[in-house]
């Protein structure tokens, strides 16, 4: 039984450490390829968690929704008791996610539509407001996010493999959002558009002079990291089946994810997937620091995991600017007098 | 009409306040050219190393605080020589960054030493003097005067002394204070002191006006930099504009608006400011 | 024995050598003038004296000292003051402060030195209280000219001073070189307007892809049929 307690642990971390990954990954569309500079990252989460959550909950007179996705869909085919219901409601739950997306997307979109021309450093203050602003709206609007209740009962998909296989299968679906993301987005590095972003950060000048629209150019890419954000948003509220503005400590998450792709290898995707599970084993392992001291110490002990953190991020912009995984642009395309060096 | 002059009364505490912040963040912008994500924690530590001295030993308040504003002065000038420094010749993103963390790292010591929850200077509640219909609190006149004091003693540093007037001109133009013989590093380590004495009293006194948590300087940070920003960012005699403009709105949009929603005023009119004015309404000089 | 000396240097910026080799003096009082197609390494040549560059080898001596990769800060105390081409003085500050500030590094008492200069530059005088950015081109020129002289340099390097201001200033500017050069400060000058420069000049050197190309006195330079070929619009 210990055993199987432990396998749990490890699924239940996975799950969480991917999520970040996710973000963490978005966050690199940001900064790494872009050199956008979100400080906001915990709002698109947010944004996403309460769309997803409040999509997919049972139906609650406190606030608007939920909107029972999985419920309703079944129904439409037959009822939750049929296997045909139940594979159905299990598919809405990619609308769910699709949802959360789509609205982070949207902050994303106006947000950057006014901001995405600014300096970096005016960029990152005015994404501190905005963090900020969700923050407060999240716990003030009781009407759609229940305030201070949040939204329970939100479901967890999974097939029931066997008798506490939660972790496990949510785990599955994790890694796949992780391999589709990572994909996608590696591939956008590689294509032009990539190479257009990485112009855009390195000197905007030129590419303003080569004839692109760099905001709108630097638009996309933000509006894309959101997105992703977003997606990481609600897998977090499917994975905690219960969101409030107390489950969330948006500073935190926000300067967790930084670490992560700083640590890992700005710019490089590999490198912001392994900063995300290393700085997650750093970050959940250091609380078994905290469980060694007496119970009345835990309020002032659990502060020195993030100023590990803290402590960990110093180190690496001072000796390790480019990361575990440094970024490795993909080379220009050969041109002919170039390729007899090749053989060589 | 009264309750707008109230307003504008308590939005003068808070622009006093925000003032002193916003001071530190365009000196410092001015001279090593990057944001400081990490001057709110700082205030809040110069609010608890007060407490220190006022609560834990009992020294008498007008001593507590020059001792407070020193040690966040030295905590500044620390942080600078062990990591900034360091960061110096990268780009001004990346100390930006750093400085993000070390807002963390500051924020997490205050806890882990005072603990996460609310503390105060002085128990028992400070009955307001009531002038006509207006309510003032005595400890807003000790906030709006020691400001006052603060920006004029900076004043006559800034114009008056040698120090001053290089750090002034190294603002202006960073290679000809060099050519002038200024040790740019002496400058620099001036900055933080002056940034983090100004830091301190405006935690001191924003806990005075509220009360002391590990996240009260954080929560200001934004509108600190709105006011910054709208001053002109890098321009320390702006942010005395800046600040009023930012305290006197927050306080009185609680007229139009859910009071809890004053930090999206700040950002309000920093987003305009930067779109429609990026120099800032003061004066302008890039 | 001469005030400044630059022996075989190489040099640049941290990349390829500027430099490849400049040799070139200056000795009390004089006006030396470098001149030089664009590229030719004239300002760098000039910025090497005052550590604003990375020397590779070779030797700058001032004075008799070895003065090769001191910091800036130092190599003013020793009596060098440098007026660069652009951005050469504090927008911000007032004229006077503007002066304040070239008298930095000065421990003793210069406050006679206000005096001098601004009866070297009267036009300042009235302005003493305005800041600096508020000037004309021309005045700004003097601003950042008398900033330099408070430190009542002996040598002092002028990168320029004529670029982009109008034909009626570039006169006035010679003037106050010949002027500064009066009060026996030595000066050595980079200069794009090569015939009126030289026509001021007691030497002047010709730089070409960072080395000595020619080297003579003001008059035989302008009167050299190269140096018109080249440099002096035939």
């Amino acid at each position: 039984m210990e055993l199987a307690g432990l396998f749990n642990y490890f699924f239940f971390s996975i799950c969480l450490a991917g999520i970040y990954a996710v973000m963490a990954l978005g966050l690199n569309v940001q900064w790494g390829y872009t050199g956008i500079l979100n400080i906001g990252v915990a709002a698109f989460f947010q944004i996403g968690a309460y769309t997803t959550a409040l999509l997919t909950s049972p139906d609650n007179p406190a606030h608007i929704g939920g909107f029972d996705l999985p419920g309703t869909f079944a129904q439409l085919v037959g009822g939750e008791g049929a296997f045909l219901g139940q594979l159905v409601g299990q598919a809405s739950i990619l609308i769910g996610l699709l949802g959360g997306m789509a609205v982070a997307a949207l902050l994303g979109f106006l947000i950057g539509w006014i901001t995405i021309g600014l300096r970096s450093d005016y960029l990152a203050i005015a994404s501190i407001g905005i963090s900020e602003i969700v923050r407060l709206f999240i716990q003030n609007e009781g009407w759609l996010t229940n305030g201070t209740r949040g939204i329970a009962g939100i479901p967890r998909p999974g097939i029931g493999l066997y008798n506490g296989s939660d972790f496990l299968e949510f785990m599955v679906l994790v890694v796949v959002a992780i391999g589709v993301v990572y994909v996608l987005i590696e591939r956008a590095y590689r294509a032009p558009w990539g190479r257009v972003l990485r112009a855009v950060r390195e000197n905007e000048n030129a590419v303003l002079a080569a004839g692109k629209d760099v905001t709108w150019f630097r638009l996309q890419a933000f509006v894309f990291g959101c997105t992703i954000m977003g997606l990481a948003g609600g897998l977090y509220a499917h994975f905690t089946t219960f969101v409030s503005p107390e489950a969330f400590r948006p500073d935190l998450t926000t300067f967790l994810v930084w670490v992560m792709l700083i640590a890992g290898g700005s710019g490089n995707n590999r490198g912001a997937i392994l900063g995300a599970f290393a700085i997650w084993a750093v970050w959940s392992g250091s609380e078994f620091i905290t469980s060694a001291f007496p119970v009345e110490y835990v309020t002032q002990i659990a502060p020195l995991r993030v100023l590990l953190i803290g402590v960990i991020l110093q180190v690496v912009l001072l000796t390790r600017q480019q990361g575990l995984l440094p970024e490795r642009p993909p080379k220009p395309l050969v041109t002919d007098d170039e390729a007899p060096n090749r053989s060589g | 009409m009264i309750e707008l002059i109230q307003l504008v009364l308590y939005g003068v505490v808070l622009g006093s306040i925000i003032t002193l912040g916003a001071i530190g963040v365009s000196l410092v912008f001015g001279i090593l050219r990057f944001a400081h994500f990490a001057h709110g924690d700082m205030m809040t530590l110069g609010a608890y190393f007060a407490f220190v001295g006022y609560v834990t030993i009992g020294l008498p308040f007008w001593l507590a605080f020059p001792v407070a504003a020193a040690a966040a002065a030295g905590v500044a000038v620390l942080i600078d020589q062990t990591i900034y420094k360091r960061l110096r010749r990268s780009d001004p993103v990346i100390l930006l960054i750093s400085a993000f963390g070390m807002a963390l790292i500051l924020r997490s010591l205050v806890q882990i030493i005072w603990g996460p929850s609310n503390l105060v200077y002085a128990s028992g509640i400070q009955l307001p003097i009531r002038i006509g219909d207006l309510r003032i609190k005595e400890d807003h006149f000790y906030i709006v005067g020691g400001a006052l004091v603060l920006v004029i003693g900076l004043h006559l540093f800034l114009t008056r002394t040698t120090m001053g007037k290089a750090m002034r001109a190294m603002a202006d133009n960073v290679d000809l204070a060099r050519i002038s013989g200024v040790n740019t590093e002496k400058v620099v380590i001036w900055t933080w002191v002056i940034a983090g004495v100004m830091a301190a009293a405006a935690g001191i006194f924003l806990a005075m006006d509220t009360r002391l948590h590990p996240v009260m300087g954080w929560r200001i940070l934004l509108s600190v930099f709105a006011a910054a920003i709208v001053g002109g960012i890098g321009r320390p005699y702006g942010a005395i504009a800046g600040g009023m403009v930012i305290g006197i709105s927050e306080e009185v949009s609680t007229l139009f608006i859910n009071p809890s929603y004053k930090a999206a005023v700040s950002f309000a009119i920093l987003v305009a400011v930067l779109i429609y004015k990026p120099t800032g309404i003061v004066g302008a000089r890039r | 024995m001469s005030l400044l000396a630059i022996e075989d240097l190489y040099g640049g910026y941290g990349g390829a050598d500027i430099l490849s080799g400049v040799r070139l003096t200056v000795d009390p009082g004089e006006i030396v003038v470098i001149i030089g197609p664009n590229g030719a390494g004239k300002s760098t040549a000039m910025k090497s004296v005052f550590g604003l560059i990375t020397v590779r080898q070779g030797r700058i001596t001032f004075d008799g000292k070895d003065i090769t990769r001191l910091p800036t800060q130092q190599i003013v105390r020793h009596g060098i003051c440098y007026v660069p081409q652009t951005n050469n003085v504090f927008t911000s500050l007032t004229v006077h402060e503007n002066l304040e500030m070239g008298a930095y590094v000065r421990r003793d008492n210069y406050a006679g030195q206000f005096d001098k200069v601004y009866d070297l530059f009267p036009p300042l005088r009235e302005r003493r209280n305005r800041p600096a950015g508020h000037l004309s081109g021309g005045q700004r020129q003097m601003v950042a000219m008398g900033r330099a002289l408070m430190m009542e340099p002996r040598l002092l390097l002028v990168d320029e001073p004529t670029a982009g201001l109008a034909p009626l200033f570039i006169d006035q500017i010679f003037q106050i070189v010949k002027d500064v050069n009066r009060l026996g400060i030595a000066v050595l000058m980079v200069e794009q307007n090569a015939k009126k420069a030289l026509a001021i000049a007691h030497r002047g050197y010709v730089l070409t892809l960072g080395r000595n190309r020619h080297e003579d006195t003001g008059p035989n330079l302008l009167a050299d049929r190269e140096v018109a070929e080249m440099f002096l619009g035939g």
